[in-house]
């Protein structure tokens, strides 16, 4: 009874939530609230009993894919006064391409036909023995593990790739390189020179560059 | 246990509400107690005493200081988004509450002894950085603003090196049961074999918890105070009981990932003796202890060594030494099967 | 060899655990802390506290109105007023010190010829309004009543050192 009132509140608020997200004003607000629809997402996971996917949506999706959006959004300066500018000019062709996909889904839904053997699905006992986490393990890095690698080697490649457009070579801003500050020895940085009495250090520094480190001090 | 009324599901309700009653009240003494432990560690270390004016030692400084904070006004900045600004401080503190639930203080303790226990808690973690962001933004001010971004790029970016090292204690034990990852280190902790683990998510759990030497989200001697400049009073107070509570909460992971949680430390008969849960807030405490050692000793980081420490120091190292220790288990057949 | 040490030293966190150690060993020192209202330092006698006008001992304020610590005082905290008294001595009718203003240099109890204004040992003056803070003659000799023992021992203390 418990898990019925849950699923059902869970339900109610992401769609909720979910409707928030393209309605809301700000697009901060729309962001926390997609948030929320994850977080809810996640909870009707648990109450599905896939507790590791439910997990993994929060850590991906809610601690950093949405954190980054939250991110640009805060600092994006959207201004909505530019943003309306166009909207009645552009308002019949959006409404067409609007109607144009709402027939193609309602045709697509009305001609819907569930597999035949899809009810079997639902008979495929959860492996009793294992944990959710273990049977997944099973699947992805045993069954399907040429397509897991194919998956992460594209991912690795949309980051290459990200890294290579946006990467310049700054040589602009001084950077620190702690690892050649801690390599300069004293020796190499400092030459110690008996100054004769009245020399300036403008006429002693051609002679500095090239004097014999000093005995006593170059220890 | 489950007997009579408890059995019925408005009793497991109520059994539940009184174990999460159990755990917080000692928890929330806890983080009281870790404020006035904190400022007297700091202040031994710097030849002072600390509070030691209201009651025997100054014992009582933490409900004055409550009492005081309670009393204040609330401020509400001007501009800053209302609803929001309030907000934040309850999901900082409320998300250092509820990753207690699966935390085991003895063996099966835990208010939800779940499976994926170890994800729980990383997911709970990683939401942290909500509360600060959201505070930052909410708030209206730049100070708070530039301390929300701060605090998200540091948390997001020590995030991931302590993933890799909960992934190489997990493939250690084969489970995500925080359970099953204590009673595997029932004859060796892993804090031996993987003590250069235990280090960098110790130093990730200081970037993680932002606190000193990575405090910069609140970097009062550049930003004022961060992302909270801007709030007060009780409000104030809540966001400093999160950063307590998840010092506490940092520190029970530590001792549940590396320090073997409740299992005694010396296996013989007086100190097995001992029970469990006084193991455990013992190591906790050890731990807490170190991270107040470590704001007492250590200056503040740059923002780009903090990043530089994190991307390319603790990332390649966890990483290497997850594949290290997965090599290490394999050809030696020591890999757990579960 | 170098380029080893120093990796091997980072990568042990030599250099922090050293710290660490000696934080620790501070941890267990012996506290500094005076705990104030119970414990207090002891003082100077040349410690420049709360200023006292000073009487002789047979009750005549020493004070002859000669505006010399008004003319070297650098904050100008000091007002006098003076005219001849009915037996013809010149005294001050006014004696004003503004505490606000005061930096507690002491030049003024230089200055003073007959050791009249001094500065006492009392540093816990400490009011309520800022009122209270702009002291009068009468106020400066209760002063010097209250403190005159302390006062006359500070001045026979540094005496040898004048």
């Amino acid at each position: 009874m418990i898990a019925a009132i849950a699923f059902y509140a869970f339900a109610a608020i992401l769609l909720a939530s979910a409707c928030m997200v393209i309605t809301a004003r700000n697009p901060v607000h729309s962001v926390l609230f997609l948030i929320l629809a994850f977080i809810n997402a996640a909870a009707l996971f648990v109450l599905a009993g896939a507790e590791f996917l439910a997990m993994v949506l929060v850590i991906v999706y809610v601690g950093a894919v949405a954190v980054l959006f939250l991110f640009v959004v805060m600092m994006l300066d959207v201004d909505f006064a530019a943003l309306r500018e166009g909207f009645q000019r552009y308002a019949p062709l959006g409404l067409t391409i609007g109607f144009i996909l709402m027939v193609e889904i309602g045709l697509t839904a009305v001609n819907w036909t569930i597999a035949p053997a899809a009810h079997l699905a639902v008979l495929v006992p959860t492996p009793e023995h294992l944990t959710n986490t273990n049977a997944l393990g099973n699947l992805i890095y045993t069954r399907y593990m040429f397509a897991f690698e194919l998956v992460a080697l594209l991912l690795l490649v949309a980051m290459v790739g990200a890294i290579v457009l946006t990467h310049t070579d700054r040589r602009g801003p001084r950077r620190q390189n702690i690892n050649s500050q801690h390599d300069r020895t004293i020796a190499q940085t400092l030459t110690m020179v008996n100054m004769k009495l009245g020399d300036g250090s403008r006429q002693i520094t051609p002679a500095a560059r090239n004097a014999e480190p000093d005995k006593e001090t170059a220890r | 246990m489950a007997t009579g009324f408890f059995a019925t599901d408005f009793g497991i309700l109520i059994l539940t509400l009184l174990k999460a009653l159990a755990l917080i009240v000692p928890l929330l003494i806890g983080v009281a107690y870790l404020t006035y432990a904190e400022r007297k560690v700091l202040a031994a270390v710097q030849l002072r005493r600390g509070p030691n004016v209201t009651g025997p030692f100054g014992l009582w400084q933490p409900f004055a200081d409550a009492i005081k904070m309670l009393f204040k006004e609330t401020i509400i900045p001007d501009g800053s988004n209302r609803y929001l600004f309030l907000f934040a401080p309850v999901i900082t503190f409320g998300l250092a509450i509820i990753a207690w639930a699966v935390i085991p203080v003895n063996d099966h303790w835990a208010i939800a002894n779940i499976n994926v226990g170890m994800l729980y808690l990383f997911a709970i973690s990683s939401l942290g950085v909500y509360g600060v962001i959201i505070a930052g933004w909410a708030s209206n001010s730049k100070f708070a603003f530039l301390g929300a971004m701060r605090s998200a790029a540091q948390m997001v970016s020590y995030e991931v090196s302590i993933g890799l090292v909960i992934l190489s204690v997990l493939v250690c034990t084969g489970s995500l049961n925080l359970n099953a990852i204590v009673l595997a280190q029932r004859n060796i902790w892993f804090a031996i074999p993987l003590l250069p683990m235990l280090v960098v998510f110790f130093i990730s759990g200081l970037a993680e918890t932002n606190r000193a030497p990575f405090d910069l989200p609140e970097g009062e001697s550049e930003i004022v105070a961060g992302f909270f400049v801007e709030y007060s009073a009780m409000s104030f107070a809540l966001f400093f009981l999160g950063e307590y509570a998840n010092m506490i909460l940092m520190s029970g992971m530590t001792t549940i990932l590396f320090l073997g949680g409740w299992l005694s430390p010396i296996p013989f008969i007086p100190f097995t003796w001992v029970p469990g849960p006084i193991w455990f807030i013992l190591k906790v405490a050890v731990c807490l202890f170190v991270f107040l050692w470590v704001r007492a000793t250590l200056p503040r980081f740059r923002y780009d060594q903090l990043m530089q420490l994190g991307w390319k120091v603790f990332l390649p190292l966890s990483l290497g030494w997850l594949v290290l220790t997965a090599s290490a288990l394999e050809i030696f057949g020591w890999l757990p099967h579960a | 060899m170098p380029l080893l040490d120093r990796t091997a030293r980072s990568f042990l966190l030599l250099e922090i655990l050293s710290g660490m150690a000696i934080t620790l060993r501070y941890f267990f020192k012996r506290k500094a802390t005076l705990n104030y209202p119970y414990e207090k330092n002891a003082i100077s006698p040349r410690f420049k506290g709360e200023h006292a006008l000073r009487r002789y001992p047979n009750g005549e304020e020493r004070c002859i109105a000669c505006k010399l610590c008004e003319a070297i005082c650098p904050a100008q905290a000091i007002t006098i007023e003076a005219e001849p008294r009915d037996d013809g001595s010149r005294r001050t009718t006014r004696y004003d010190i503004d505490m606000t203003k005061c930096i507690y240099c002491g030049l003024c109890e230089e200055a003073c010829p007959v050791d009249a204004i001094v500065e006492g040992p009392n540093f816990e003056f400490a009011t309520e309004t800022r009122e209270e803070l702009l002291y009068d003659k009468q106020k400066l000799l209760d002063n010097g009543d209250r403190w005159e023992p302390e006062l006359a021992k500070r001045l026979e203390l540094d005496a040898p050192y004048r």
